[in-house]
């Protein structure tokens, strides 16, 4: 059943409905149920998952409903706010969270790592829960091992390592806990990704104990092979990418280019309403006070000063709340799309990249017609790479607009209901105030 | 209250106006003149329209008419004038006083102080107070001839009674208390009231920027376009709101800076009670000195050490004849002193009498006036509370729609 709100996967084609799914169906051509999940699978070399990946997609409908809530302090309304199911059955098999920060002094360093614990019932997890603790570096690791190995997903974005706007201190609580939720998020996105979700490396950050995970760390691609792909990759990017570049994609790599002019400046002026709601906030502090302090000098009219001193003090603790709502919802979403929008830019080349290694291969061959049933081979499989990135990035991207477009929804709505009942608060106090006011003393 | 002037007759300041002129020392220069329109309320009665007169007075002679009024009715806690110069003001508004906004208040200011002058049961009766709003030339010379200036206390004298007074009326001692305090009090809210509108200002207008920027955002969006458009031109108006706002604000502002000033005519009262005090002190100090004087001379005792005494001493007696003379002279000077000193009296407690009148009159037209503006404060802030709720709401539907 389709979430009306957040896409969690590509539907059954069988059922599908929504958006996108057409496109790549068609696109991808592969025709089978399975379409794009195996091809992934292909590419991968998921071996190992291949059968419960079919297990998966064939099963969904008998799947359990899990409705596990995971039993740490994470509030419920913000969870809530992140994730909205529509009622049905959940297609949820992974809950992860991230609490409970500590503090850890070596010798050398000083670093804050964070308790993750996973609950699930998928088959291939040798246990239905797990704890683990993870540090920021990790989650970094994380990262990268996913942006090699799915080159044009959209990977959710990780809190920066240092925040400069804010002047947070680099271990104040502020910083920690909207670090921790950021943190949350991000592996929940993950969790919440259809192709995402089976990847190898993210099942061991979540499962293995700490020196597990060093050595297996150590085992992965060096850091010079990666830089050496990478010069490669910019030389024949470019030269023939953009010419060869789909139509399709050129539209992407405008319409990014104005999204991400476009929500820079939001959230500047986000951060700009909120420095004047705090300043507004530090002059009404003083403001209700001196209605006060005038009324113990008066007799008549000494109630009808305090009563407006109390409707200013009503006021100010509204404001309080609105700028709290502004700091918790609006201000974290418009940065991860910030960043989303570096991260989008970033697959966009990378895609144009794996075009460009094709494109500069068949040029190649252009001029040495001998060889060419050498090659055709290596083309073909180039090729190949290259729908494979195309079809994906273009799968990730339609989910990655529909959640936007659900986030900034909800996201705004949020704020447009925080400033209602700041001027409700207001007003009711006030039409309080006047009502004794204007009785006969 | 019948007699009130204010009930026979209508008085506006109904227009201000940008003149050039030559002043006392011949030097060009730029004020502003205001126009004072007056009807007889009579006749109206009976049907038919009375003529407007009208004069244009410039806020100089308004200064003028009220040093007149102050020092000619000492008792009376005279209305005060609007500001000469913007104070307290917050970084939108000009402090410029050739602003139009600032010039529309102050014709406002200077209405309300003919109205309130009309309205007071002494004031209204003066003569020089109904030529300044019927008789354009000539006026200046009418006030001065009548030679208040001289009349007006020195402020180093009035200064000098403050500190040495020794038995003033409690009361006024009392008031003289709660004339700093509302002076102080009123300018400290004032000035946080400035801040806040500003701050206020910079939170609305922020807004404003929402809407440019949605509607950029909106033209790469097929869905969301239309949300966001028409959030964007809902985030326009929230922006906008806040100059009207601000402005029914300042009239709110110029209510309270009127007791402010109304602070320092009390003080005035007060200092005059105290300068009258002051001088009984003295003369009757003056007069207790000298009533020894005479008894010493008389008795021959010196009971006090005196100059007089010692040079007398030391350069010999004084005739009986010379002393007799001053005998005389002292007896005089001791019934003129007590006439004096009983007409001082007299003075004193006819002051005391009527000033309190005034006083408790102006209290209860300050508890009427502040208790209507802060209601009416109250009414605006819930003006604004339902022009956000309106705006909010239709942004919300907007957003949701996206």
């Amino acid at each position: 059943m389709e979430a009306e709100g957040r896409l969690l996967g590509p539907p059954l084609p069988a059922g599908g409905e929504g958006p996108g799914i057409e496109s790549h169906l068609s696109e991808g051509a592969l025709g089978t149920a399975r379409g794009p999940l195996l091809a992934a699978a292909e590419v991968l070399a998921l071996d190992d998952e291949e059968d419960d990946l079919e297990v998966f997609s064939k099963d969904t409908s008998l799947a359990e409903v899990n409705s596990f809530s995971p039993s740490v302090p994470i509030s419920p309304s913000s969870m809530i706010n992140q994730y909205k199911f529509e009622d049905g059955p959940e297609l949820r098999d992974l809950f992860i969270t991230v609490d409970d920060p500590e503090s850890h002094i070596t010798a050398i360093e000083t670093f804050i790592t964070y308790r993750v614990v996973t609950k699930t019932t998928r088959g291939e997890f040798d246990s239905s829960e797990y704890e683990v603790r993870r540090r920021y570096q990790d989650f970094l690791w994380l990262k990268s091992r996913l942006e090699e190995a799915h080159p044009t997903l959209i990977i959710p974005p990780l809190p920066e390592k240092f925040i400069m706007k804010g002047m947070v201190e680099r271990f104040s609580d502020e910083f920690i806990e909207t670090r921790r939720k950021a943190l949350h998020k991000f592996l929940n996105r993950i969790a919440d990704h259809p192709t995402l979700t089976f990847n190898e490396d993210f099942k061991i950050f979540l499962t293995a104990q700490a020196w597990e995970l060093s050595s297996h760390k150590k085992q992965g691609p060096g850091l010079l092979s990666r830089m050496g792909q990478t010069v490669r990759a910019v030389a024949s990017s470019v030269r023939g990418a953009v010419k060869n570049r789909p139509e399709m994609f050129t539209e992407m790599h405008n319409y990014m280019e104005t999204f991400s002019q476009k929500i820079n400046l939001l959230d500047k002026i986000a951060h700009r309403i909120y420095k004047e709601e705090r300043d507004y906030f530090n002059e009404m502090k003083e403001y209700g006070p001196i209605h006060t302090l005038w009324s113990a000098s008066e007799e008549d009219i000494a109630d009808s000063l305090k009563g407006i001193a109390s409707c200013i003090d009503r006021c100010c603790r509204a404001t309080e709340k609105r700028m709290a709502g502004l700091s918790e919802h609006l201000l974290p979403i418009l940065h991860e799309y910030v960043l989303y929008s570096e991260i989008l830019m970033g697959v966009l080349k990378r895609r144009d990249q794996i075009q460009g290694e094709l494109d500069s291969k068949v040029d190649a061959l252009a001029n040495k017609k001998t060889e060419k049933d050498q090659f055709s081979e290596e083309i073909g499989r180039l090729e190949d790479k290259v729908e494979h990135a195309n079809n994906a990035l273009k799968a990730d991207w339609d989910r990655w607009k529909q959640n936007m477009q659900w986030d900034m929804r909800s996201t705004f709505t949020n704020v447009a209901e925080n400033n209602l009942r700041y001027y409700e608060e207001s007003q009711t106090r006030l039409h309080f105030q006047i009502l004794l006011q204007k009785m006969p003393s | 209250m019948e007699d009130c002037l204010a009930k026979k007759m209508e008085i506006t300041v109904s227009e201000a106006e940008k003149r050039t002129g030559r002043n006392a020392m011949n030097i060009q220069e730029t004020y502003t003149a205001y126009l004072i329109e007056t009807r007889a309320v009579e006749s109206q009665i009976e049907g038919q329209c009375a003529p407007v007169e009208s004069l244009w007075r410039r806020y100089s002679e308004f200064e003028l008419l009220r040093n007149y009024l102050s020092v000619t009715y000492p008792h009376i806690v005279v209305p005060p004038l609007p500001e000469k110069r913007a104070d307290f003001v917050w970084h939108k508004l000009s402090a410029d006083n050739m602003d139009p906004d600032f010039v529309e208040r102050r014709r406002i200011g200077l209405e309300n102080f003919l109205l309130r002058v009309a309205s007071h049961p002494v004031l209204c009766q003066d003569k020089i107070f109904y030529a300044f709003l019927m008789k354009e030339g000539g006026w200046k010379e009418m006030v001065n001839e009548t030679g208040f200036q001289l009349k007006a206390d020195s402020r180093l004298k009035a200064l000098n009674a403050t500190f040495r007074v020794k038995n003033p009326d409690k009361r006024f001692t009392e008031l003289k208390h709660y004339s700093d305090e509302l002076q102080s009090v009123i300018s400290h809210l004032l000035r946080v009231r400035a801040r806040v509108a500003d701050r206020l200002y910079g939170v609305y207008k922020v807004h404003g920027n929402y809407g440019r920027v949605f509607s950029e955002w909106s033209a790469i969006e097929k869905e969301m376009g239309d949300g966001l458009q028409s959030a964007g031109h809902h985030m326009d108006v929230y922006a906008a709101s806040i100059d009207d706002i601000l402005e029914e604000e300042e009239h709110y502002a110029d209510q309270l800076k009127e007791y402010l000033f109304y602070a320092e005519a009390l003080r005035a009262v007060c200092r005059k009670h105290e300068l009258m005090q002051y001088d009984l002190e003295m003369a009757a100090q003056d007069l207790t000195s000298k009533k020894q004087q005479c008894e010493e001379l008389a008795t021959g005792t010196v009971r006090t050490f005196s100059l007089k005494g010692m040079t007398s001493k030391l350069f010999g007696q004084e005739t009986p004849e010379q002393r007799e003379a001053k005998i005389k002279v002292l007896e005089e000077q001791i019934r003129e002193g007590e006439e004096q000193l009983k007409s001082k009296n007299l003075e004193g407690r006819d002051f005391v009498k009527s000033a309190w009148a005034d006083i408790e009159r102006f209290k209860e037209q300050k508890n009427h006036d502040l208790k209507e503006a802060l209601i009416s404060y109250a009414v605006m802030q819930i003006s604004m509370c339902k022009k956000g709720i309106q705006v909010w709401t239709n942004a919300k539907e907007c957003f949701s729609k996206m």
